[in-house]
């Protein structure tokens, strides 16, 4: 039992804290229909953060298409659900929609993301661009600019969450995979990497998938929840949002993504009454953080168990200070 | 035969509004590597400041574009000193995260001062139509396509001919040694952003004058288009941002005129994604080896 031990095992319980935590305040009636909303935006932008910053953080390749992929898995999983409303269609719809962005999401990264930094940002955005425009002119299929209604209301927040914790498990443990220190490599520096013998183009491609998958499965979540998309919301604003967040939280920090969702979902709902000042304040902060903060919240730093568990037994030197 | 020739008439009148906005970007991409995601919604300002003074203080063409394109160029020289200056030394994809940033910060501010709706812009010229056996040109396209070649004129003796076109393309080539020629690489910059935005700001008069709609989220399309073009000319080349730009143009109206106008922005991305598989520094552009 090699995967159990203190800190996976503390992992274990904070999850279950936080899933009977928000279960308690949804049965206490704290989280009302109307908060029920705010939760389900901030699992869903979770998961949706959490894989661009796999794209952007990890591999350090600047996409700008996350809402394209989105929309893919948003579209699957409504017309799955529409023609077999249970939760095998719901999940079938989801697992297409992540498979089918991937491969997309292949198709497009071998050729583009030999393209270095603004550049690749640019051919993402046309990318994303191209899936909406495409989504727009399939005819009945996906009912072009008006979208699709009536989508089954199949996903609960449980459900939700229960997905992000999958997300975030396949991401941290690529991470932590020697692909993943690959991928962290090639941030570093692409040249000094590409000349230790990693296959750039390889591991960039890896993570652009896996983002570009889990963007699809948020995608299939939002359909499945909110029951109506139209091509207009996914579009080049909708990955900017996602990328607030991503900036919010520290490019490279997966658990910086997970609380910046959580605090800018929350933030929202106050600033809702405030209109359009709140996306004036959200463009302002976002100017601000890449000049005062650029590494944002947590920079490459990770909220770990394993250091909190740590600092209450301090009295054991760390490696550094036994060398001194 | 005849339908081709106006479709290409009706694309070099669009593609010239394409060139000037694209300019902007060559010239800032060109000084300090920056895509100016903002540059789109600095021509979306230019385009309410022509509406405000055509449609509220009653002035004609030429006074409404040296207007807009004054306060455009005050407008860029402002978000250069506020926002881009401070990142000089900042990585690449930190710059263009505060660039989209600005972007979207003008784009809201504007919804907040004139709201989101569309607005009717206010024809300021007669428009009249000349035919040539049945092809058609109007009033409106003569005056955008002129305008244009007047100032793409100046902009080239500003660039050649000046002492701060001198030192921008000092600038474009090596930063470090034009500074320590005694260049103030700072006021370059700056002056670039200005002569970038104005353009835009007349660009955005002109637009409204082609479309005769504005509203504050119009800089999003074009100003990608325009990227594309420069991107298509090669970016960081004055005369590639016209070439690439008319080329958008009237690849453009020749697909909505021939295909579908449904699939033309699906087009003109795939463009942009063949051009940066294919030739990533473009039509006009040298191959250079990267340095370690």
């Amino acid at each position: 039992m090699k995967q159990l031990n203190k800190t996976n095992l503390g992992w274990l319980i904070f999850i279950l804290v936080a899933f009977l935590a928000t279960q308690l305040l949804v049965s206490f009636g704290i989280i009302d229909a109307f908060y029920e909303i705010t939760l389900m935006t901030i699992l869903i932008n979770i998961i949706l953060a959490v894989g661009l910053n796999l794209i952007i953080g990890f591999s350090g390749q600047f996409s700008l298409g996350h809402a394209g992929f989105m929309a893919i898995g948003a579209y699957c999983t409504a017309i799955m659900t529409i023609k077999t409303p249970t939760l095998v269609g719901l999940f079938a719809g989801i697992l297409l929609g992540a498979l089918i962005a991937g491969v997309v999401a292949l198709l497009v990264g071998i050729p583009t993301l030999r393209l270095k930094g603004d550049y690749l940002a640019i051919a993402t955005l046309g990318v994303a661009e191209i899936i909406r425009i495409a989504i727009l002119n399939m005819g009945s299929l996906t009912n072009g600019a008006a979208g699709l209604s009536d989508i089954p209301y199949l996903t609960t927040w449980q459900l939700a969450f229960i997905f992000v914790m999958i997300t975030l498990i396949i991401v941290v443990n690529y991470i932590k995979s020697s692909a993943g220190r690959a991928t962290i490599a090639i941030r570093e520096d692409e040249i000094a990497a590409e000349s230790m013998g990693i296959n750039t183009t390889k591991y960039k491609t890896i993570a652009f998938v896996i983002g570009a998958a889990t963007a699809a499965v948020a995608g299939g979540l939002h359909a499945s929840y909110f029951s109506v998309i139209r091509p207009a919301d996914f579009t080049f604003m909708k990955s900017i949002d996602i990328l607030i967040i991503v900036v919010f939280g520290g490019l490279g920090s997966v658990t910086g993504s997970v609380i910046a969702a959580i605090v800018l979902g929350i933030i929202n709902v106050f600033l809702q009454p405030f209109g359009q000042l709140r996306m004036i304040l959200y463009s302002l902060a976002l100017i601000a953080i890449m000049i005062f903060k650029p590494s944002g919240l947590f920079g490459t730093k990770e909220f770990m168990i394993s250091t909190v568990m740590k600092k209450q037994k301090t009295k054991t030197p760390t490696k550094k200070e036994e060398t001194k | 035969m005849e339908n081709f020739i106006q479709q290409l008439i009706n694309g070099l009148s669009l593609g010239s509004i394409y060139a000037l906005i694209a300019l902007g970007y060559t010239m800032v991409y060109g000084i300090i590597k920056l895509i100016n995601f903002a540059h789109g919604e600095i021509y979306m300002v230019g385009a309410f400041i022509g509406y405000a003074t055509i449609h509220t203080f009653q002035l004609g063409l030429i006074p409404s574009l040296i207007i807009s394109m004054g306060f455009c160029a005050l407008l860029g020289a402002l978000i250069e000193r506020v926002a881009y200056k401070p990142l000089r030394k900042a990585t690449r994809v930190a710059a263009l995260i505060t660039a989209i940033g600005v972007s979207f910060l003008l784009q809201n501010v504007m919804i907040y001062i004139v709201g989101p709706q569309v607005r009717a812009f206010p024809q300021v010229i007669e428009n009249k139509v000349y035919s040539v056996g049945n092809i058609q040109i109007n009033q409106t396209q003569i005056t955008i396509f002129l305008t244009t070649i007047i100032l793409m004129v100046a902009l080239q003796f500003i660039v050649k001919q000046t002492k701060m076109g001198k030192a921008m393309r000092a600038v474009s080539t090596d930063a470090d040694a034009a500074r320590l020629m005694g260049i103030n690489v700072d006021n370059v910059i700056s002056f670039t952003f200005i002569l970038g935005s104005s353009l835009a700001g007349a660009a955005g008069v002109l637009v409204g004058m082609y479309y005769n709609s504005i509203d504050p989220l119009m800089g999003v399309a074009p100003g990608l288009k325009a990227f594309i073009a420069a991107v298509l000319g090669g970016i960081g080349i004055i005369p590639g941002a016209l070439v690439g730009g008319f080329a958008i143009g009237i690849i453009e109206t020749l697909i909505s005129g021939y295909g579908s106008s449904l699939i033309k922005d699906a087009v003109v991305y795939l463009i942009l994604i063949i051009i940066l598989i294919v030739k990533p520094t473009g039509l006009l552009g040298k191959n250079k080896k990267e340095k370690v």
